[in-house]
């Protein structure tokens, strides 16, 4: 583990009765960074970021968070940090400006401050023409805006982001993404939860797979593209699209994977070009004609596919949305 | 003020201006007092002074109990109270914060139901002092008597359902329109063991300086120690509630 890391954990784990949640976890966040993990739904991400910002125990390991136990100095922990949970959970009867005041006050920031220090986030975050609207009347990505803007009211050098962009149209989505490079650019430590592969592409500086409560590997996007830069990656459309087609492929000689990804189908494997005919063979046996056919950069959700074994359809699945929850 | 108490206070702040408004607030903690209070008086108008130590012991806890369930359910259902567990407070304080806002409501609504009860059917207060003191500590042991029922369920609706189940039966175990004196043992056991009782009988000996089975101030003690049983059985259930998987 990193000495120098602005979080530090090691051995790591929690249970949920039957269900072990995360399973000793080991891994170092550096200052200034911003650190995705990056697993499907259920493999442990909220139960971490839910141990790191103090509201839940582990039952066993330790995290340090700045320097603070979480276990043992939670309050002063979370002093230091800023949490934006998966839902937009502020007050829906205050204002945005109540909002951000409030939560100055629960911070305990000196009352000279609060008015002026919430006019400058609702201003950041182009919401200041509409800081007397209540956030129940907000559009999803204006509650997330604001509910961002509420993390960093006390200037936090880390903010712990759980799924920054579900529920989010494309461009709010996009507009959140630039909001998060920003603070790094300003010097704030990023974690981040996401299922979203080029999600984690796009933003983090090092990524931290996780399946199943288990960190299967923790690198750089480029690093973890480049170590499966030596498969063949063959993306073909073929029409009609079959849930059984990966498995007949990947009963071919020289396919070492196949996965069905929306309406194509790719196909993994270390010398593709020499099987080309076979797969070609096998779709025609198969009464499947293609539309397409092209061959591919390993991008980051080939990497995940390939070091996880977790088929990529499993990663667009959003968590049900709670009733009254997220905004 | 220290910096827990002062936390406190911006919860219970928040809360009061957030959810004075709330429909369960008007029906349970408003409307269903001032029934019972016209209801009472347009039966026996010479009467309502008698009553009127059970009405407002009533009124208490109707609002403050209606107060502590939106403050702490409606909030767990729109995910807003993990917003305070995840800020830098102690869980004590979050809780506190909570009664203490629960509290004030029913402090106002007994409050209104007293003055209406001064101003307009001629009841004269004996002791202002124990009066006070026996509506706040009321307050506080209905509050954390609430929000020990909110921390454990999830809907609002839960929250009243069950709040009723406590409340309803405390009208008539606790004297508030008929001496507990005149119950079965039975009964009576079952009143000694419920806050309200302690409370009605405080109230009974200020408002009007007869009648009460134990001294106003042993009543405001016994209800101290209510309050600050409640306060900690809701802790012990809240601070287990919260280490449960969303």
């Amino acid at each position: 583990m990193d000495k120098n890391g602005i979080i530090r954990v090691q051995g790591l784990s929690k249970r949920f009765g039957e269900i072990q949640a995360v399973d000793h976890l080991d891994f170092s966040v550096k200052e200034g960074e911003i650190f995705g993990f990056l697993g499907p739904n259920g493999a442990g991400k909220t139960t971490t970021i839910r141990i790191l910002v103090g509201l839940l125990r582990p039952d066993s390991g330790m995290a340090l968070v700045n320097g603070y136990d979480v276990l043992n100095e939670p309050v002063r922990a979370k002093e230091s940090v800023g949490v934006v949970p998966e839902s937009s959970n502020l007050y829906s009867e205050l204002s945005a400006m109540d909002n951000l005041i409030y939560m100055s006050q629960l911070y305990g920031l000196p009352k000279k401050n609060w008015r002026g220090r919430a006019e400058e986030l609702l201003q950041e975050f182009n919401l200041l023409d509409r800081k007397d609207g209540k956030f129940q009347g907000f559009s999803r990505g204006m509650k997330r805006r604001l509910t961002i803007a509420a993390a960093l009211v006390h200037r936090p050098g880390i903010l712990f982001l759980d799924e920054p962009t579900t529920g989010l149209d494309v461009m709010s989505a996009r507009g959140l993404r630039g909001v998060i490079k920003n603070l790094k650019k300003k010097g704030v430590t990023v974690f981040l939860t996401t299922h979203l592969i080029q999600e984690a592409e796009d933003l983090c500086d090092r990524v931290a797979i996780i399946v199943k409560g288990k960190i299967r590997i923790i690198d750089t996007p480029e690093a973890l593209k480049e170590s499966v830069r030596e498969t063949e990656v063959l993306e073909i459309r073929p029409t009609p699209v079959s849930q059984a087609l990966p498995g007949k492929m990947e009963a071919l000689p020289g396919v070492d994977k196949a996965a069905l990804v929306e309406d194509r189908l790719r196909l993994y494997g270390k010398s593709l070009h020499g099987s080309v005919c076979q797969i070609f063979n096998r779709l025609d046996a198969e009464g499947v004609s293609i539309l397409s056919i092209q061959t591919l950069t390993p991008t980051l959700e080939d990497a995940f596919v390939k070091l996880t074994g977790v088929d990529a359809e499993v990663m667009r699945v959003d968590k049900p949305v709670k009733m009254g929850g997220p905004g | 003020m220290g910096k827990g108490l002062r936390q406190a206070y911006y919860i219970a702040r928040k809360d009061l201006r957030a959810y004075y408004l709330k429909p369960p607030l008007i029906s349970w903690g408003l409307m269903l007092p001032i029934v019972f209070i016209l209801s009472f008086y347009l039966k026996n108008p010479q009467g309502i002074s008698e009553v009127s130590p059970g009405l407002v012991g009533m009124t208490t806890l109707f609002s403050t109990t209606s107060m502590a369930a939106i403050v702490i359910s409606f909030e767990k259902r729109i995910d807003a109270l993990e917003r305070l567990l995840m800020a830098p407070i102690q869980l004590r304080t979050i809780l506190f914060g909570k009664g203490l806002g629960a509290a004030a409501f029913g402090f106002a609504m007994a409050l209104i139901a007293l003055l209406l009860m001064v101003f307009i059917f001629g009841l004269r207060v004996s002791h202002p002092f124990s009066l006070f003191a026996s509506l706040v500590i009321s307050c506080f042991a209905f509050a954390f008597l609430g929000i020990l029922i909110s921390v454990g369920v999830r809907e609002v609706f839960e929250a009243m359902t069950l709040s009723n189940f406590f409340r309803f039966p405390m009208i008539f175990l606790c004297g508030v329109f008929y001496p507990i004196s005149s119950m079965p043992i039975v009964l009576q056991v079952i009143g000694f063991c419920l806050p309200l009782t302690y409370s009605v009988d405080a109230l009974r000996q200020s408002l009007l300086s007869h009648g009460g089975m134990l001294n106003r101030w042993l009543d405001i003690l016994i209800l101290s120690g209510f309050s600050l049983m409640l306060f900690e059985i809701a802790l012990a259930i809240f601070h287990k509630r919260t280490q449960e998987p969303n």
